[in-house]
């Protein structure tokens, strides 16, 4: 962590044009679970600015390398073999040092380890799919993993989730909490999916969509994509007693 | 012309699915050996930590009146003095002995969730005013494309209450009791309910 000092002001305001809307009939499931009353705008107050840190001791030695941390020794995941990086950011374009990310994701057939998961395509015995890590000076993070496959889901008859990875990200105050998921570059399913289709700006759902890497990619190990994930900026202290500026 | 501001977009949200658990409670959705606990998990009490003990319990409702079983809830609170244990606390350390962030499922079979904490001392709001003790929760789940955040007060502070400056300035009286947990001895009751004749108050923050 850089030797700065924390920073206390209140963040941007969230555009709830540019995320999805809480009620998207096209996703069965939200019509029931999205508040029909107006939220009540709450300008940031300590209790919103600040939020927990996570340390180093949380992490074990393979939380980010999900082709092992859950196989057999000796043996590894199976399936196509990939490196995830890249930044956690602020909308103001500055690193994000020491943000817990964590992520879970199907195996490459399509099939979560999870107890009420019913499809019929196997589980990998080497695979659980889930890591986390903590982002580094600059924001930057890395995991290995396998690609997940498609996944069919009892919304409209025929749907199917692209290949995608979760993220859970923490930020420095609570307001900045954010849940989202990575898609990958050239999948036919994004423009289909109606989780997707959440999301009324076309533009924001390019930023979930993971660019492949070839330059960061391993050669004969693993093939590489970056997937940068923003969090909300927080105001400049122009004019409070920090001399040493913002 | 002008100077462009070139400001970056957030991520936009999606729905946490409902195989949250595997990512964020792997050990509660059965998937042992790989992380010792699951993070935030168990009570967020030791015998060092100050103050007042207590458990919040409840449920979350949908708009057809039925528990979700499938959420993640995550609260985030204040010390016992009114202190946050986070770099961005300024004002005083906060006791070193309560992290003030925990996360629960709703259990399996019936939704309901707890959390055994203990009761925040009252915080300041920007303008210096004190906040009645409050607990911030943030919930997610299937169906639910951007978390939503909302606070619960507690029923035996009902004078603080009066005077919060949140609370106060609610347009819709009858909607903030949704906002307060019934507390009876050492159990705060606190159920939300996402959609419909009682809706809980959900802020934007």
């Amino acid at each position: 962590m850089k030797n700065t000092p924390p920073e206390t002001t209140p963040f941007f305001a969230r555009d709830r044009e540019w995320h999805p809307p809480a009620f998207t009939p096209g996703y069965k499931t939200s019509v029931l679970r999205s508040p029909q009353r107006a939220l009540i705008s709450l300008e940031g107050t300590r209790s919103e600015i600040t939020g927990p840190v996570f340390g180093h001791n949380i992490l074990g030695e393979f939380d980010n390398d999900l082709i092992v941390n859950y196989a057999k020794p000796g043996e590894m995941a199976l399936g196509e073999r990939i490196l995830v990086y890249g930044r956690v950011l602020d909308e103001r374009g500055r690193g994000v040092p020491g943000a817990l990310v964590e992520f879970w994701q199907a195996n490459a057939g399509g099939r979560y380890r999870h107890k009420k998961e019913t499809y019929l395509a196997p589980l990998d015995p080497n695979f659980g799919g889930f890591g986390r890590t903590i982002t580094d000076e600059d924001g930057g993070y890395a995991f290995k993993t396998i690609k997940p496959g498609p996944y069919p889901w009892p919304n409209g008859v025929n749907d199917w989730r692209p290949a995608h990875i979760h993220f859970s990200v923490f930020g420095h105050g609570f307001a900045q909490r954010l849940i989202t998921q990575m898609y990958f570059e050239g999948d036919p399913m994004i423009w289909i999916c109606p989780i997707v289709k959440t999301i009324p700006d076309e533009n924001a759902i390019k930023g979930l969509i993971a660019a492949l890497d070839m330059q960061n990619t391993i050669p004969h190990d693993m093939r590489a994509y970056k997937f940068d994930i923003v969090l909300r900026g927080r105001r400049s202290t122009f004019f409070e007693n920090r001399k040493e500026g913002n | 012309m002008v100077q462009p501001l070139t400001y970056f977009k957030e991520s936009a949200s999606q729905t946490a699915g409902p195989y949250v658990h595997i990512g964020c409670t792997p050990n509660f959705s059965g998937i042992t050996g790989v992380y010792d606990t699951d993070l935030g998990s168990g009570p967020m009490v030791n015998d060092q930590t100050r103050g007042e003990r207590i458990t919040i319990r409840g449920f979350i409702y949908d708009g057809a009146m039925t528990p979700l079983k499938d959420a993640m809830i995550e609260i985030w609170q204040a010390d016992a003095d009114g202190y946050y244990n986070s770099p961005s606390e300024t004002r005083g350390k906060a006791d070193p002995n309560f992290f003030g962030w925990a996360r629960q499922p709703g259990d399996m079979a019936t939704g309901e969730f707890a959390f055994e904490t203990i009761k925040p001392g009252s915080v300041p709001f920007r303008d210096g005013r004190p906040m009645a003790p409050h607990v911030t929760f943030w919930v997610v789940a299937r169906g639910i494309n951007l978390g939503l955040n909302t606070r619960m007060y507690f029923s035996d502070e009902e004078e603080a209450n009066a005077a919060d400056p949140i609370l106060s300035r609610i347009e819709h009286r009858v909607r903030v009791p949704t906002l307060i947990g019934k507390r009876d001895g050492n159990t705060v009751t606190f159920n939300i309910y996402l959609q419909g004749e009682n809706e809980t108050i959900f802020f934007d923050i």
